[in-house]
């Protein structure tokens, strides 16, 4: 029974060490993100930054779209399916509309940046620190959170709510495409009926969300990779570790913004 | 005074004393080996030293510094004037050699661009990488990585030169290069070096005073020829090459016999 206890009180003081941890870095990463802005910051820390907006956003624009699109179609299909049984076949465009732009868009985007950059992110910074980079910046008076951390974390806030707002176009531009061949449904009306669908605080819930699921994917990836201890194994460790704990935090924060929306906003 | 002063420094990792209460002090413009076996305790005293870690109680002081209790802004100005080219080189790996030298330039001066390209020039020139400056750091051989590393760390002209295992892993005439290269960049640059090695040759050859240390203590510190004329066992093994207790070489010989008239073997 103690050693039951002993077991439970390790594992619970671990992950608290943990989110105090992620805690630290995040008030650290923001004292020093004035750095990483362009014209008032650093301009080698903004080089660094758009460097890595290209990684984060651009690289992955094909796969998110192609992501998008195949789950527009899921859902439209999925929805279909249902709701032609009570001759709502119309609902499936809100359906669609509402469900990319408040949950699926930035969902899927956070769940393909976390697995591409922040597994990338865990890699490259434990990478860092088995070889001595990481030492070899401090003591060079750089800090590797305002050095490495920093330019990721802004290059994240800007990258993912826009590669979500794409996928919310690819995943409604879908449920179009299934309208279209399933019902003839014009494509301008297809885009009337979307846009009376989408209320501006279904836009701006999937913004929010796509922030918070940035700074979890950047801050646990950078996070994993800092605490690597040991060799080359460990650096494999914490990438997976990065991606397993990033999208589970990513789908936990959702389902509390969920909540949070669905019981304080009206609909 | 010294430029450098351990104060009575412990160090411990999950309750292991790595250092015991060591004390020692760097003079300006000399150069210091600390030497050790493997598992002595010579970089962890060579990490303090740099500021990377913090002590379980004891004092570095760096130029009047106390850099065990200093603020960030204090240890930012003390790091100025430290270079260190570390054991494994630790460039960056996704920036050219040039790249790597010219980034604590970038960093902390406001010098133009081509007075920076000019600089960067000049250290590789001057630790005879100067054709090899837009390569990459892994199409670099072993002593070409230390030797860039090196350039790096006399980037910001600092007044304290350390270098981490500066001929480990490389063949002996490499080595006796980057030896006379570290006495020519102290009598150039007018530095204070302090080298960490295990390698006796190099020692003797760049020491002005070598500090043995001996599981986490100094067994003996003095100038070339006091170690070299040291009756103290530690060191006298170390001098000797003697094998220690570790080899266990009867051990072996005795599981080798067993071994050989076991009917496995036959």
């Amino acid at each position: 029974m103690a050693t039951v206890l002993e077991g439970v009180g390790r594992r619970t003081i671990s992950e608290l060490d943990y989110v105090g941890s992620l805690n630290i870095q995040l008030w650290a990463t923001l004292r020093a993100m004035g750095n990483a802005l362009p014209v008032v910051g650093n301009r080698h820390r903004w080089k660094a930054t758009v460097q890595q907006m290209l990684q984060i956003g651009v690289e992955a624009l094909p796969m998110v779209s192609l992501m998008a699109i195949c789950t527009g179609f899921i859902l439209a299909m999925q929805g279909a399916s249902e709701l032609r049984r009570f001759g709502a076949l119309h609902y499936v465009i809100d359906l669609v509309a509402v469900g990319f732009t408040r949950e699926l868009g930035p969902l899927l985007t956070a769940i393909a940046v976390s697995g591409r950059s922040g597994s990338a992110f865990a890699a490259e910074i434990g990478t860092m620190k088995v070889t001595e980079e990481l030492d070899s910046l401090r003591v060079m008076a750089l800090e590797p959170i305002e050095f490495v951390l920093a330019p990721k974390y802004l290059a994240a806030l800007v990258t993912v709510p826009c590669l979500s707002v794409i996928s919310n176009v690819c995943g409604i531009f879908a449920g179009g495409l299934f309208m279209f061949f399933s019902t003839r449904l014009a494509p301008l009306l297809y885009l009337r009926y979307v846009l009376t669908s989408i209320e501006l605080h279904d836009v701006i819930m999937g913004l929010i969300k796509s922030v918070v699921f940035a700074t979890i994917i950047a801050h646990v990836g950078c996070l994993e990779g800092f605490r690597v201890l040991g060799g080359p194994d460990s650096v494999g460790r914490s990438t997976t570790s990065a991606v397993v704990k990033s999208t589970f935090l990513v789908i936990v924060a959702d389902a509390i913004f969920t909540a949070i929306f669905y019981f304080t906003v009206k609909s | 005074m010294p430029i450098i002063s351990v104060r009575d420094l412990v160090v411990e990792y999950d309750g292991r004393r790595v250092l015991d209460g060591l004390s020692l002090d760097i003079q300006q413009g000399e150069t210091m080996v600390l030497l050790g076996g493997s598992g002595s305790g010579k970089s962890t005293l060579l990490r303090h030293i740099i500021g990377l870690e913090r002590p379980k109680s004891g004092s570095v002081s760096v130029k009047g510094t106390d850099i065990t209790r200093c603020s960030q802004s204090e240890m930012k100005t003390v790091r100025h004037s430290i270079g260190v080219a570390f054991q494994s080189a630790a460039l960056f790996n996704s920036l050219t050699v040039e790249d790597n030298v010219a980034l604590p330039l970038r960093e902390h001066t406001r010098l133009a661009p081509p007075i920076v390209d000019l600089m960067v020039w000049m250290y590789l020139a001057a630790v005879g990488l100067a054709d090899f400056g837009k390569l990459l750091p892994q199409e670099l051989s072993g002593g070409m990585k230390k030797r860039a590393a090196v350039a790096r760390a006399l980037a910001l002209g600092p007044e304290i030169l350390v270098l981490d295992e500066p001929s480990a892993g490389l063949d002996p005439i490499v080595a006796a290069e980057l030896d006379d290269l570290i006495v020519l960049l102290k009598e150039v640059f007018k530095m204070t070096v302090i080298v960490v090695t295990h390698e006796m040759p190099s020692a003797f050859r760049i020491a002005d005073r070598i500090a043995m240390l001996y599981k986490g203590a100094f067994r003996a510190v003095g100038t070339k020829e006091e170690i070299k004329a040291s009756k103290d066992p530690r060191v006298r093994q170390f001098l000797d090459r003697i094998p220690g207790e570790g080899a266990k070489t009867q051990f072996l010989e005795e599981h080798f016999e067993k071994y050989l008239q076991s009917p496995e073997a036959n």
